[in-house]
């Protein structure tokens, strides 16, 4: 097409046997945003990481302007022009705000000449009301502001196309409908923008056109008067998304945990609880919202016995379990489900079977001294049964398992020993939407057994398809609680944002 | 165009078959180097085969030395499961050495097998306090470990100098650097009339313990889940300071019995040079095994016929024994590569339509 | 006497301070090398061995400089393009070069030859400590000069940016077009050439002889000063002249003939730098800050995600 800046044309890449792009063609034109919609495993971050010269297609071309090109590394993509922001941010977060920018840079001249690049990103920073001083070192600012560091990068360089991968996952409400601004103002200086994102609600709003992809394959694209929510899920999923779970309501209202005025800090000292306060019922799932970086993971490793609280109490069922024995003893009785699986949830080189006791392998009846393999074997074959875990060879490390099967063990594992109390962070983060439907079914079955969940999460949407009540986390502090059955999304994103509202 | 790409699942036998391939193919190239001091590789290798497998006494010889490998081997297997690079064996065998001299000297008694359980015990423990502190260090204040246990090599190594140049020395060792000779129940007793000893037994014994401790115990277990990953085994409630203490202390009491092994069944007495390098063997051995218990034994035997090639070249072809160390660097090399090739699939793919 | 002092300290602390600046040229591209020893003494015989036979003291350096660099550029193959264990390639090359060096060393082993002379800066002659300082070889004054070299190297160029940027997150590097693998390499072999020109200083300049294993653990302790040191060169020549203000006198303590025996003496410095471990270790929050986020660990493109 003569309005084409990017065409690709049967782009194929296969992992091993597995097709993770298979013949995809389409094109993004000058000036629009299209979005790439589709679940977690259709594909959409290898084809990018292929745009971006990261990785080299099996099959298939690249044409730019109408002319073929080939990139053997990303310089060679950013020389025509494309970029990307990753959803791992690509920054050095020991340097400074200056050096990630420089460091970018096209064209470098040998010599750093400080003061002539200094005084071109302030013009950008101003440009778009950027308060964020060059000299500060990276990890000392905010998710958000990491992610405009990231745009600007792309800007200096003089981009063309702009690929924003997820860029609204780490993002209030309120901070996404400035960057949806923003993003529209680009695209009326005639830049190109890709936008992936897997919420179909946000994607209606900001898109020209959407790319449908599925399990690796192009399914069709949409223009803006074919926006249809029902019918832009029937194609991605296959079927429309389930609106609502049946929630049984919590029977009593019974308090089993409390922590009152928890204080907790991080490696650098800073804090990253402050003068927490919760409750928890008796059979209740209930929700912690707010964006990444609030004190999410110092709150479930507080409960779950990764870290100590510097000041405060922690109740369970009145009983005080803030130190010493009775904490011991309180944490053996929880389950967690960590952040980063493959980091904290398995010991990658051992077996499924051996990933599988990690929790109870202190149990009497894995052996005293020497491990009880057949008892181990027992013990694993009837959780690999119930949670449908598929792995290839038995004796093969868990790390080789895909992140669905992954997450499979360590759900099996923590739910094994029938704990009164679940700690799930970000449970669903990364997973296709069969297995995340598997994990939430899973968790209501064990709350009608009598088990609390703490669900921390940061897709809000989730948290009011399966929570009984929600309260927001900002800045290590708990800004109250809210009944999902009549909250909206935007209430929860102005506490996400840090304003207070009790219920 | 060269693609690279990584395989996923390889078989485990494939994998220690080709490892063996390269360790051959390993000394192999190191022959060559050979070359240049105009030596004949053919009757260099048949004079390896001779010294090493040729008779009673060769084969016995070869297991003369397989015996402290085997051990500190097995010290250092036992860090390295958990990731903890222990690469002091070397000073703790030496303190092992003073530990069973300083008992074969100065406690008096009649019994063999109470001198020798003694020297064993003392030889663990000094060891074992020895390589603890680089634990300490670790799990205290965060210092790395294998800067600081290997420091301590020459620290140890220098200080048994200093007690043979000097407290220890032999009064009527003419001035030599050895201690005095040990009593005849300070010794381990030989096998086959050669000069082989118990200590095999030893090290056979402690093969078998390592089995079951690692491989088969809770305790293992709990090792191995700290090795893969030490936050999914804070998280499981396992302490992995008390942990790093137990195993620092055992990796160097057991490599430290080599020097047990070596004072009472070898030289009986304590002198300048006990270990040729055991004890940086020793971390080959663990790293090629993948601290395996088969695995230690056979590559034991591996570097003991390298040491026994040392012997031969210093004896036959006067060339200084440290050519050991490269053999074992050329060897070490060729396995690193062929791992790289193992685990990869390389092709070589032209671009369509180009 | 405070002058012998102090030039004792500078002759003993300048191998190991070049080889710590090559270690953390190094490491600040996010490669450890445990092989400094090995390639100090590949160094050493190769400066003393060109030394003895062409009696050119410049070429003797430039190559042992070159041959480090080759030598090294093993670890630098292996560690990058094959993604090898960084520890135990790195043990692999101290081995190698310890064997290598005495097999072919053998034949200079007391053999003498005339070492480096002193190159004296005149306008400081009357000034005492000054016109010690002032009063060293050629070496020494070069290794300042690599010290301000690869400090504004490191930063004020583009490509000592780049340089840690892959040492510090390597994604990060490759997304901004920075050939991860190349800068790695290269920075080991860079790296690897001043750790033989330290090396050479110890053979040609400082005994000067060629002695089998006569680095005696230098490259270890330079290897624990880049900790020390926190990744900046500046703070590795004050490590390293404290180091030889150490050795210098513990030379001197045997020179003047005290009781303390002399095996004693010679492990100050191995526990010098281990009491200097801990001591570094009480600032925790600067090593944390300052070690290169991605050191010891192997990239590859496509593991990410």
């Amino acid at each position: 097409m003569e309005n084409s800046l990017l065409t690709l044309k049967n782009i194929t890449k296969k992992f091993g046997n597995f097709y993770a792009n298979k013949d995809i063609s389409f094109d993004v034109r000058k000036g629009e945003i299209l979005t790439i919609l589709g679940e977690n495993g259709a594909g959409k971050s290898t084809l990018m990481n292929i745009i971006t010269g990261f990785y080299m297609p099996d099959g298939g071309a690249i044409y730019i302007n109408g002319q073929k090109v080939y990139f053997n590394s990303p310089k060679e993509a950013i020389k025509y022009g494309i970029g990307m922001v990753h959803q791992h941010f690509m920054l050095v977060k020991n340097h400074t705000v200056f050096e990630n920018i420089y460091v970018a840079l096209k064209d470098k001249n040998f010599i750093i000449s400080k003061d002539h690049y200094i005084k071109k990103f302030k013009s950008v920073f101003d440009e778009f009301n950027l308060n964020i001083e060059l000299k500060t070192p990276l990890w000392k600012l905010s998710i958000g502001e990491q992610q405009w560091i990231e745009i600007i990068k792309l800007l200096i360089n003089d981009c063309n196309l702009l690929i924003l991968d997820e860029p609204t996952t780490l993002l209030t409400p309120q901070e996404t409908i400035f960057l949806f601004q923003f993003l529209n103002k680009l695209k009326e200086k005639g830049k190109s923008i890709i936008f992936i994102s897997h919420k179909i609600k946000e994607v209606m709003e900001i898109s020209d056109r959407i790319t449908i992809l599925k399990k690796g394959e192009y399914v069709t694209t949409l223009e803006r008067d074919q926006f249809d929510e029902d019918h832009i899920s029937k194609l991605m999923i296959g079927s429309t998304i389930k609106k609502s779970v049946k929630k049984s309501p919590v029977e009593n209202n019974e308090t089993i945990l409390e922590m009152i005025n928890v204080s907790a800090k991080n490696d650098k000292g800073l804090s990253d609880l402050v003068g927490f306060n919760l409750t928890l019922r008796r059979s209740e799932i209930l929700g912690i919202a707010g964006i990444s970086g609030n004190g999410q993971k110092a709150l479930a490793e507080v409960l779950t016995g990764l870290k100590d609280p510097v000041d405060g109490k922690i109740l369970l069922n009145n009983q005080d379990v803030t130190k010493g024995n009775s904490r011991q003893k309180y944490i053996h009785g929880i389950a967690h489900i960590p952040e980063d699986r493959k980091a904290m949830g398995i010991a990658p080189d051992l077996t499924v079977e051996e990933n599988l006791i990690l929790k109870n392998f202190k149990d009497k009846k894995f052996g005293t001294l020497i491990l009880n393999k057949k008892m181990v074997k027992k013990h694993a074959d009837l959780l690999i049964s119930k949670f449908n875990i598929q792995f290839g060879i038995k004796s093969a490390p868990v790390r080789l398992l895909s992140g669905g099967n992954i997450q499979k063990v360590i759900i099996a594992r923590e739910l094994s020993e029938q704990p009164t109390i679940l700690v799930a962070l970000y449970p669903t983060r990364g997973l296709d939407i069969g297995s995340q439907e598997f994990i939430h079914d899973t968790i209501l079955e064990h709350k009608s057994n009598g088990m609390s969940t703490i669900y921390i999460s940061e897709d809000i949407d989730e948290l009011l398809k399966i929570c009984d009540r929600i309260s927001v986390i900002f800045r290590g502090k708990n800004m109250g609680y809210v009944d999902p059955t009549n909250t909206d999304i935007y209430t929860i994103g102005k506490m996400m944002g840090g304003a207070i509202t009790s219920d | 165009m060269i693609r690279i790409e990584k395989k996923s699942i390889i078989n485990p036998l494939t994998l220690n078959f080709f490892k063996i391939i390269s360790f051959f193919i390993g000394v192999f190239i190191s022959t060559l180097v050979l070359k240049v001091f105009s030596i004949n590789i053919t009757d260099f290798l048949k004079d390896i085969f001779v010294d090493a497998f040729g008779s009673k006494y060769a084969i016995s010889e070869t297991f003369l030395k397989t015996i402290p490998l085997i051990i500190c081997g097995i010290g250092v297997s036992l860090a390295f499961k958990m990731k903890l690079w222990n690469i002091g064996a070397e000073g703790q065998l030496y303190i092992g050495a003073l530990g069973s001299t300083l008992v074969a000297l100065y406690f008096k008694t009649d019994s063999s097998f109470f001198m020798l359980s003694i020297m064993f015990l003392v030889a663990f423990i000094l060891g074992g306090l020895w390589s603890s502190f680089a634990g300490l260090l670790k799990t205290k204040l965060n210092i790395n470990e294998i800067i600081v246990t290997l420091l301590m090599n020459y620290i140890a190594i220098l200080f048994i100098n200093y007690l043979v140049y000097g407290p220890l020395k032999d009064p009527d060792g003419f001035n030599f650097p050895y201690s005095k000779k040990f009593p005849p129940q300070a010794a381990l007793s030989t096998l086959f009339d050669t000069r082989l000893h118990t200590g095999i037994i030893l090290a056979i014994i402690l093969l078998i313990v390592y089995y079951i401790l690692v491989e088969r115990s809770i305790w293992g277990y709990e090792i191995r889940v700290i090795g893969s990953n030490p936050k999914a085994a804070k998280y499981a409630g396992i302490n992995i300071n008390r942990n790093v203490m137990l195993v620092m202390f055992l990796s160097g009491g057991i490599s430290a019995l080599a020097g047990f092994t070596e004072t009472a069944g070898v030289i009986n007495r304590l002198q300048h040079s006990i270990s040729p390098g055991y004890g940086y063997t020793a971390i080959i051995i663990a790293w090629m095994s993948g601290q395996k218990t088969f695995g230690i034994f056979l590559y034991s035997f591996f570097m003991a016929v390298i040491f026994i090639a040392g012997d031969t070249l210093q004896l036959n072809y006067q060339l200084p024994i440290s050519m050991v160390n490269t053999f074992q660097g050329i060897i070490l090399f060729v396995i690193l590569i062929s791992e790289f090739l193992l685990n990869h699939k390389i092709s070589f793919k032209r671009r369509k339509d180009d | 006497m405070i002058d012998i002092i102090i030039d004792t300290t500078i002759r003993a602390g300048t191998p190991i301070f070049l080889a710590t600046m090559g270690a953390i040229l190094m490491e600040k591209s996010g490669i450890i090398n445990l092989g400094i020893e090995g390639l100090m003494l590949i160094g050493a015989l190769t400066g003393f061995y060109v030394t003895f036979i062409s009696g050119n003291i410049f070429i003797a350096f430039l190559s042992a400089a070159i041959m480090a660099s080759l030598v090294g550029s093993i670890h630098g193959f292996l560690t990058t393009y094959l993604k090898a264990n960084q520890i135990v390639s790195g043990l692999a090359l101290t081995m190698f070069g310890t064997g290598i060096t005495a097999l072919f060393g053998k034949g200079m082993v007391g053999e003498a030859i005339h070492g480096l002379d002193r190159l004296n800066i005149t306008i400081f002659k009357s000034i005492p400590i000054l016109a010690t300082l002032f009063n060293q070889d050629i070496i020494v004054y070069l290794s300042i000069f690599i010290m301000i070299l690869l400090h504004l190297f490191l930063y004020n160029t583009s490509i000592g940016l780049n340089l840690k940027t892959v040492g510090e997150n390597p994604y990060a590097a490759d997304n901004a077009g920075i050939n991860v693998n190349l800068y790695r390499f290269l920075a080991v072999i860079v790296g690897s050439g001043i750790v033989g020109i330290g090396g050479a200083y110890l053979s040609v300049v400082y005994t000067p002889l060629w002695i089998e294993g006569m680095t005696a653990g230098r490259g270890w302790i330079a290897v624990a000063l880049v900790i020390f040191s926190s990744w900046d060169v500046r703070k590795a020549l004050l490590g390293a002249y404290l180091f030889g203000g150490i050795a210098a006198n513990q030379l001197r303590l045997q020179a003047i003939g005290t009781n303390i025996p002399v095996q004693l003496l010679q492990m100050l410095p191995y526990i010098f730098t281990i009491i200097v471990l801990i001591f570094t270790s009480f600032r925790s929050d600067t090593k944390t800050e300052s070690q290169p986020e991605a050191l010891g660990l192997p990239y590859d493109r496509e593991d990410r995600i």
